[in-house]
């Protein structure tokens, strides 16, 4: 017999000042964008941000990271559609 | 007791779940809309997207037009919002229905379910404040959804320096700014009305408890994805 997974509640706070930080790189590092000498590192780092956050409030925010697997999937499958709709829509415009 | 000792399931409320999906109606709905709202705002990004590297000019630079430090401001108030509405739903979780109260050996009292949700609705209501104020000052500068208007001191600047200001496809960046933080303020507005609507008919009253707190978990999964949204938009509308 299996035992129930337990899960515990994460530590929002420190969600949240990782948010804090993250949001303050970012701003930073936007406005090193028009005298950067290595502008695609920059663009990399701030997208490489955006995604940590983005992750950060799904996870733990919106407790994806404890939830069954059959409501992650209702999440996750709109993510590889959105992203073909977004590749169609622009090599359609370079059709 | 630490709470890994704990025997029950902290993050699997114990809601009645329909069977077979293993969650409740309200929640399963709410995450079907929101993979709803994933496409909708897909659609929107990708137009972006495609607007803005098909365009025949340069936009505008972010930081030209647009006040980069007043909206990071207002991102860190979204992000505030999302902390408390987690802690809204944290206290109920737990029973704690009051607004504030002392709690013995510490300094600062404890906040429960109203006191949270509370903040939640004033960093919400003060985001959706701050994006109005900044459309009047943008407006009013002469930044419009149709571009830049003439006579206006911003189309000065943009003819004295039309790469800094993307003079040429000033139309384009207006629609697609205005179209895509409009819709997000829409968003905002929505889910403030709806924690309005629900603090003072069901936090006040304390008609939730640890048994059944599924509103709390619903809007919080709206509100949340809210601010997700934004983290988004924030980074390619206003640092790109």
């Amino acid at each position: 017999m299996t035992t129930p997974t337990t899960h515990v509640r994460p530590n929002y706070m420190l969600i949240w000042l990782y948010l804090f930080v993250m949001t303050i790189a970012e701003v930073l590092l936007a406005f090193e964008l028009p005298v950067a000498r290595n502008l695609k590192l920059i663009l990399l780092l701030i997208l490489a941000i955006w995604k940590a956050k983005a992750m950060l409030v799904a996870l733990f925010f919106m407790h994806l990271k404890f939830e069954r697997w059959r409501l992650r999937l209702i999440f996750i499958v709109p993510l590889p559609l959105a992203a073909i709709l977004v590749t169609t829509v622009i090599m359609e415009k370079v059709w | 007791m630490t709470h890994a000792t704990q025997a029950l399931d902290q993050m699997r409320p114990p809601h009645p779940a329909e069977p077979g999906s293993g969650v409740y109606s309200n929640k399963l709905g709410m995450w079907v809309f929101l993979a709803s709202d994933v496409m909708f705002f897909t659609a929107l990004i990708g137009s972006y997207i495609v607007l803005r590297f098909g365009a025949p000019g340069e936009w505008a630079r972010p930081g030209a037009i647009l006040n980069v430090p007043l909206t990071g401001l207002n991102t860190f108030l979204l992000i505030c919002s999302s902390v408390s509405m987690v802690k809204a739903y944290a206290a109920i979780a737990d029973g704690k229905r009051y607004f504030l109260r002392k709690v013995p050996g510490k300094r600062l009292q404890d906040g429960g379910l109203k006191f949270w949700l509370l903040i939640t609705i004033i960093c919400g209501a003060g985001f959706v404040s701050v994006q109005v104020v900044e459309y009047i000052k943008l407006v009013g500068h002469g930044f419009t959804p149709a571009g830049y208007r003439e006579g206006s001191l911003l189309a000065e600047h943009a003819a004295a320096d039309p790469i800094k200001y993307g003079l040429t496809v000033a139309g384009l960046y207006g629609s697609s700014f205005f179209t895509m933080t409009g819709f997000h303020g829409f968003h905002v507005t929505c889910g403030v009305i709806s924690m309005l609507y629900l603090y003072f008919t069901k936090v006040l009253p304390e008609k939730y408890s640890p048994q059944d707190y599924r509103g709390i978990e619903v809007i919080g999964l709206y509100w949340h994805f809210v601010d997700l949204v934004w983290i988004i938009l924030f980074t390619i509308v206003y640092l790109i």
